[in-house]
C-alpha cells in the first residue's frame, strides 16, 4: 500500500504507539482488500459494547489510552455506538457489577482518547449526518448502510478496531464502498406491494437483504411510490444490513446516487425480481403467531429516534402492560434528554415500561438479561432484533408497534 | 495425496488444524454461545457443535459489526476457532481477524470451499501465501 510521508512517519512511531498501531492494523486489513492507499476521513463511529470488547478489548482500549495525550488522542470527531450497560438501570435489569465494571473502565478510556460518548446508533439522525461523497468511518451496519444509501457517504463496515484505527490516523484504507465500482447496483428489484409502517419497511429491508447474500451485493429498488420517512429507511437498511450483511441499497428516484435506473448501473442492468405481498408475508410468517405469550416487547435495534419515541408515548399513555410481561424502548442519550424535558420519558413509563438510554437491547448482554428476567419469548417491531437475538436463547416475534403495544397490555400477541 | 487450494492473500499466521465444514454463514454475535464455544443458533447447520480450535469453513460472513471486538475477545480467552475461511469474507470479519491475530483467508479459486473441503480433514493455511492444503488422511 502506497503511504504519504505522514503517514509513513505515523507508521515508524514518530506520532506515537496508538498512530503506529492504527496504520499497521490499517495495512493488515488493507492487504486483504487490496487498498491501493488510505483515505481521509471526516468522522469515526466506533461499536464498543462492553460485551463484544470483553476484558481483552478494555485492556486494549486502556493500553492505548495510557500513552501521553498528544499521541493518544483521535485526529478527526470521533463518536461511540450504544453500550452494553445503561449504568442508571443495570442492577434493576439483574446486569452484575461486573459488567457495570467493565462499562465504566471502557468510558474513562474512551475520553481519554478524545472520543464523543454519543453512545447511538442513530447519529446519521442526531449527531452529524455526513455529506454526499464523504468518506466517513462507521461502525453499526445499520448506520453504515443509512449513510452510504440515504446520504451518498462512503463508508465500509468499519469494526470497532478499525474505526478506532480511523479516528486515531484519521484515514481508513481506500477499498470496498469508499471505490466507485463497487457501488453499483449488482441486484435488481422491484416491489409490487408497498410497505406502510415501520414494520413493513423492515420485512422488506430485511427480504432484500437475504435475498441480496453478501457484503458485495448492492440491491437497487424500483416500484416504490411514496418517498419513505428517515424512520422508514433506518428500519429498511438496518434489516437490510443484518439479514444480508449489505452495506448499500439505492432506491431509484429517491436516493442521491440513484435518480435513475442507469446511474447506479454499470454497462448491465441486473435482471428484475419481483417483492409480492406473498413474499413478505411468507418472511413474516418465520416470526411468531397469535396467543403466544410474551414475556419482553422491545422497541430497539435501531434506537428509537425523537419522533417514534413521540409514537410510543402517544399509543401507551393511560394504559398498563400485562404484570408478566416487560416493556423495554431503547433510545440515546441525546433523545433521552429531549423525552426527559418533553414528558414523554414520565408517559412512556407510567405505564410500566422503561426507557434505556445509550444502549440498544441487543448488544447488552442479551443472554444474562434473559436468564435473570426469565425473559424467553421476545416480541419486537424491528426486524433486525428478531433477527439476532434467536442465538441468545430467545423466541422472537415480529409485529408492528402497535401490535407490540397491545400485546404487552395483553401479555399475549394479539 | 495432498490437495492445495488457492486463496486470495488473507491475514493471520500459518496454522494446522481440523475443519468444521457448512454450506451457512457467520457472526459471532448471531450464532455462538462464545462462552461454551459453541454454535447456539437453532437455525444455523452447525448448532450445537465446538468450534473452539478449530478450522472454520462457511459460505460468508453476515450481519453485524460485533464480531471484530469478539474475535479478539474469544482469541484472548482461548475459545475461539484457529483460523476461518470463507467463500467471501465481510469487512468485519477481517478486520477483527487482523486485531486478533486469527488466521483467515476468502475467495478461493477452485470453486465453493464449503464443498472442497470435509469436516474432519486436516487443513494446512497460509494467509501470507494464500494457499491452503487439504493433507492426506494418516
Amino acid at each position: 500500500m502506497k503511504l504519504t510521508k505522514e503517514e509513513k512517519a505515523m507508521l515508524a512511531g514518530e506520532m506515537g504507539e496508538p498512530k503506529r498501531w492504527a496504520i499497521e492494523h490499517m495495512l493488515r486489513v488493507g492487504q486483504v482488500f487490496d487498498a491501493p492507499d488510505l483515505v481521509p476521513v471526516s468522522q469515526a463511529h466506533m461499536m464498543g459494547d462492553t460485551e463484544s470488547l470483553g476484558g481483552a478489548g478494555v485492556e486494549f482500549l486502556e493500553s492505548l489510552a495510557s500513552h501521553p495525550e498528544e499521541q493518544r488522542h483521535v485526529s478527526v470527531p470521533m463518536i461511540t455506538d450504544p453500550r452494553g450497560v445503561d449504568l442508571s438501570y443495570y442492577k434493576e435489569l439483574g446486569q452484575t457489577e461486573t459488567m457495570a465494571e467493565l462499562e465504566r473502565r471502557t468510558i474513562a478510556a474512551c475520553e481519554k482518547l478524545g472520543i464523543l460518548m454519543t453512545d447511538t446508533c442513530i447519529n446519521y439522525q442526531t449527531v452529524m449526518p455526513p455529506v454526499l461523497g464523504d468518506n466517513v468511518a462507521f461502525g453499526d451496519t445499520g448506520v453504515v448502510i443509512y449513510s452510504n444509501s440515504v446520504l451518498g457517504a462512503r463508508s465500509n463496515f468499519e469494526g470497532g478496531p478499525s474505526a478506532l484505527a480511523a479516528g486515531l490516523s484519521g484515514r481508513t484504507p481506500r477499498y470496498g464502498l469508499h471505490l466507485d465500482q463497487n457501488r453499483k447496483a449488482t441486484k435488481r428489484f422491484v416491489v409490487r406491494h408497498q410497505p406502510v409502517g415501520l414494520t413493513d419497511w423492515g420485512i422488506l429491508g430485511g427480504l432484500i437483504g437475504r435475498l441480496s447474500g453478501s457484503y458485495w451485493e448492492v440491491p437497487v429498488v424500483e416500484g416504490l411510490q411514496m418517498i419513505p420517512t428517515s424512520d422508514q429507511l433506518k428500519h429498511f437498511g438496518a434489516a437490510m444490513a443484518s439479514f444480508g450483511s449489505t452495506p448499500l441499497f439505492h432506491l431509484v428516484g429517491i436516493t442521491p446516487e440513484a435518480q435513475t435506473l442507469d446511474d447506479v448501473c454499470g454497462d448491465i442492468i441486473p435482471d428484475a425480481q419481483d417483492i409480492t405481498r406473498k413474499d413478505l408475508e411468507a418472511f413474516q410468517g418465520d416470526f411468531g403467531a397469535k396467543g403466544d405469550k410474551v414475556d419482553v416487547v422491545v422497541f430497539a435495534a435501531p434506537q428509537l429516534s425523537l419522533v417514534e419515541m413521540s409514537q410510543v408515548a402517544d399509543l401507551i399513555s393511560g394504559k398498563r402492560i400485562h404484570k408478566d410481561t416487560s416493556l423495554i424502548v431503547c433510545t440515546s442519550p441525546g433523545v433521552a434528554a429531549d423525552c426527559d424535558r418533553m414528558g414523554l420519558t414520565d408517559r412512556i413509563e407510567a405505564s410500566g415500561a422503561k426507557v434505556l438510554r445509550g444502549t440498544c437491547f441487543y448488544n447488552q448482554y442479551a443472554r444474562e438479561l434473559g436468564e435473570a428476567n426469565n425473559w424467553k419469548s421476545l416480541l419486537s417491531n424491528s426486524a433486525k432484533i428478531v433477527n439476532i437475538i434467536s442465538g441468545y436463547g430467545y423466541q422472537p416475534a415480529l409485529a408492528s408497534m402497535e401490535v407490540c403495544i397491545d400485546s404487552a397490555i395483553a401479555g399475549e400477541i394479539v | 495425496m495432498k490437495t492445495e487450494l488457492k486463496c486470495h492473500k488473507g491475514t493471520g499466521s500459518k496454522v494446522q488444524g481440523e475443519a468444521l465444514v457448512a454450506n451457512d454463514n457467520f457472526s459471532a454475535r448471531y450464532d455462538l454461545d462464545r462462552i461454551k464455544g459453541i454454535f447456539s443458533r437453532p437455525a444455523h447447520k452447525l448448532v450445537g457443535q465446538s468450534y473452539v480450535d478449530k478450522i472454520l469453513v462457511l459460505n460468508t460472513a453476515k450481519g453485524g459489526v460485533a464480531s471484530a471486538w469478539m474475535l479478539h475477545e474469544m482469541k484472548a480467552r482461548g475459545i475461539a476457532p484457529k483460523a476461518i475461511l470463507f467463500n467471501s469474507a465481510n469487512t468485519i470479519l477481517v478486520q477483527g481477524a487482523a486485531l486478533a491475530d486469527m488466521t483467515l483467508c476468502d475467495r478461493f479459486e477452485d470453486g465453493d470451499i464449503t464443498t472442497l473441503i470435509k469436516t474432519g480433514d486436516q487443513v494446512v493455511v497460509d494467509p501470507e501465501l494464500g494457499l491452503v492444503s487439504i493433507l492426506p488422511e494418516a
